[in-house]
């Protein structure tokens, strides 16, 4: 094992890992984030606790990590490079770390233009794989990004992001390539929804042999409603949701849509369990953090493995 | 070129109107290029003032006068003749003219007419895009010849982000995607192995990080 992670341990114990995620709140509410992780719980074998997402200001993902933490949990620091230079991510890093936080993805953050700060200068200091590169730096040499040793480094399992349906679709197995290279030893995908192309996409990940060298876990978001399902065809960059999704969330009376998105989140957990190199599954209900445990026993990912 | 704008007029009344005898200066270089503060802009510009004050029943008096170039020492020095019979100094020119002045006449104070916006080039009659931050480490030689951090909006180093959408950016559908446009050019050229070697964190002092920059040539200084 390269560090402590419940999550590294589980994928090399060979069996589905199961993530799912928590958006700490707008404000100094603790509460919140232990009411948040205490409904998912017993179904997960990690917690992603979100940066800043969609660029809003919201208690750090290190402080509601450590809350998570303290629960006897297993949270995932996520850090995006839009807030903060090299210095203050290294130091984050660290602190984290001290506080037993283990695991972590690395990404670039949404453009403040989405946020609630528009004003406010993105640093993007590092872009993604050189955070990555940090991290595995730090854990691996034990040096910092700008060469001086660390005392006791901090030992991350280090994550990154992949969007399988972002264009150039032919660029992106090259780009997960180039996180793989950097040292990301687990991906999480973007929502998948278009199945198809995902399955494409993973064969031509499979014939890299990249599947051999990351662990890789699908993203499943179950929707609510038929609404939602085309805000996010329509509204969310990067996102591929096929019109024949759309057509059957339409297709039932609209009190029992909820029903179906998650049906048709487990369907694809099903489906996708077949698929080479599909490592486990990162479940993003967005503000529906009840209805995961339904799902990941569902889809038969329960109970979660004890190490 | 430096691309810069006019600054609205109520800012630039506001700088004035204290002063009665204005020095109005505009610059021969780049702002003359993106019409920003030539020596047609500095005309326009000098009868909108005039204009305004006349109709607060005010004179007051312009002189207009447009230089080679106003970053430049050399030129500069030809105000020397007419800053006695000016209160305040009124610069068309981007703020390396502005200060270039208000290092020379130190004891008349300067405003800029103009903001000074970025390094662009035109890309048809009446548009300018930026194209290059000056990051004093040009990677133009790797990318293609399109440039991730005047374009991408995250100035990243390695490769589109998760946001992209038909070859466009996340942040607006009008505009491109930066590391598309260098991913098929690199195709273009028979260089797209090229896009899988990782960049390294930039060096950000050349970019600026190290404190003001300077150039010193010692073959050319005197």
């Amino acid at each position: 094992m390269k560090t402590q992670s419940k999550l590294e341990k589980v994928l090399a114990s060979g069996a589905l890992a199961v993530t799912s995620e928590v958006g700490p709140p707008r404000g100094a509410i603790p509460e919140k984030v232990k009411e948040k992780a205490g409904l998912i719980k017993d179904h997960v074998d990690a917690i992603n606790v979100t940066d800043n997402q969609t660029a809003m200001v919201r208690m750090s993902s290190w402080a509601a990590g450590v809350i998570i933490k303290q629960m006897g949990l297993d949270p995932i620091l996520q850090m995006v490079t839009r807030d903060r230079n090299r210095l203050a991510m290294q130091s984050d890093i660290i602190g984290a770390y001290s506080m037993g936080i283990n695991t972590m993805m690395c990404l670039s953050g949404d453009h403040v233009k989405f946020g609630d700060h528009p004003m406010a200068n993105g640093v993007f200091d590092l872009d993604s794989i050189q955070l990555v590169q940090t991290v595995k730096k730090m854990r691996k040499e034990g040096k910092f990004q700008g060469g001086a040793d660390i005392k006791s480094p901090p030992k991350m399992f280090i994550g990154a992001a992949a969007n399988p349906f972002a264009d150039p679709f032919e660029l992106r197995v090259m780009r997960l390539a180039k996180k793989v290279k950097a040292g990301a030893d687990f991906i999480q995908t973007q929502c998948i929804f278009n199945l198809d192309k995902f399955e494409k996409y993973m064969e031509m990940v499979c014939d890299r042999g990249l599947d051999q060298q990351v662990h890789l876990l699908a993203g499943i978001t179950p929707m609510k409603s038929a609404g939602m399902a085309r805000y996010m065809k329509n509204k969310v960059p990067g996102m591929d949701v096929p019109d024949e999704v759309i057509k059957r969330m339409e297709a039932v009376p609209k009190e029992e849509q909820p029903e179906e998105g998650i049906k048709i989140a487990i369907e694809s957990i099903e489906r996708l369990k077949q698929v080479k190199g599909v490592h486990g599954f990162h479940i993003m209900a967005i503000e529906w953090e009840e209805k995961v445990p339904q799902i990941v026993e569902k889809a038969g990912l329960f109970p979660r493995p004890v190490l | 070129m430096i691309t810069a704008e006019q600054k609205p007029l109520s800012e630039i009344i506001e700088y004035i109107s204290p002063y009665d005898r204005i020095l109005l200066v505009g610059c021969n270089e780049c702002v003359t290029v993106c019409a920003a503060g030539g020596r047609k802009e500095v005309g326009l510009l000098a009868s909108a003032l005039t204009l305004h004050f006349l109709k607060q029943g005010r004179t007051i008096d312009i002189k207009e006068i447009t230089l080679e170039r106003q970053c430049d020492p050399e030129y500069v020095e030809e105000l020397v003749s007419e800053i006695d019979r000016a209160d305040a100094i009124l610069s068309m020119a981007c703020g390396c003219g502005v200060q270039t002045i208000a290092e020379r006449y130190k004891e008349k104070p300067v405003f800029p007419a103009v903001n000074t916006k970025f390094m662009g080039a035109s890309e048809s009659q009446g548009i300018w895009v930026e194209r290059c931050r000056g990051c004093g480490d040009c990677l133009l030689g790797i990318t293609g010849g399109i440039c991730p951090v005047a374009r991408c909006s995250k100035q990243l180093l390695n490769g589109p982000c998760g946001g992209t959408s038909n070859g466009k950016c996340e942040i607006d559908p009008d505009v491109e995607c930066a590391w598309c446009l260098i991913w098929e050019r690199l195709k273009a050229l028979g260089m797209e192995k090229r896009y899988e070697e990782i960049m390294e964190a930039k060096d950000f002092r050349p970019a600026g990080g190290g404190g003001p920059r300077k150039i010193i040539r010692e073959d050319l200084s005197l």
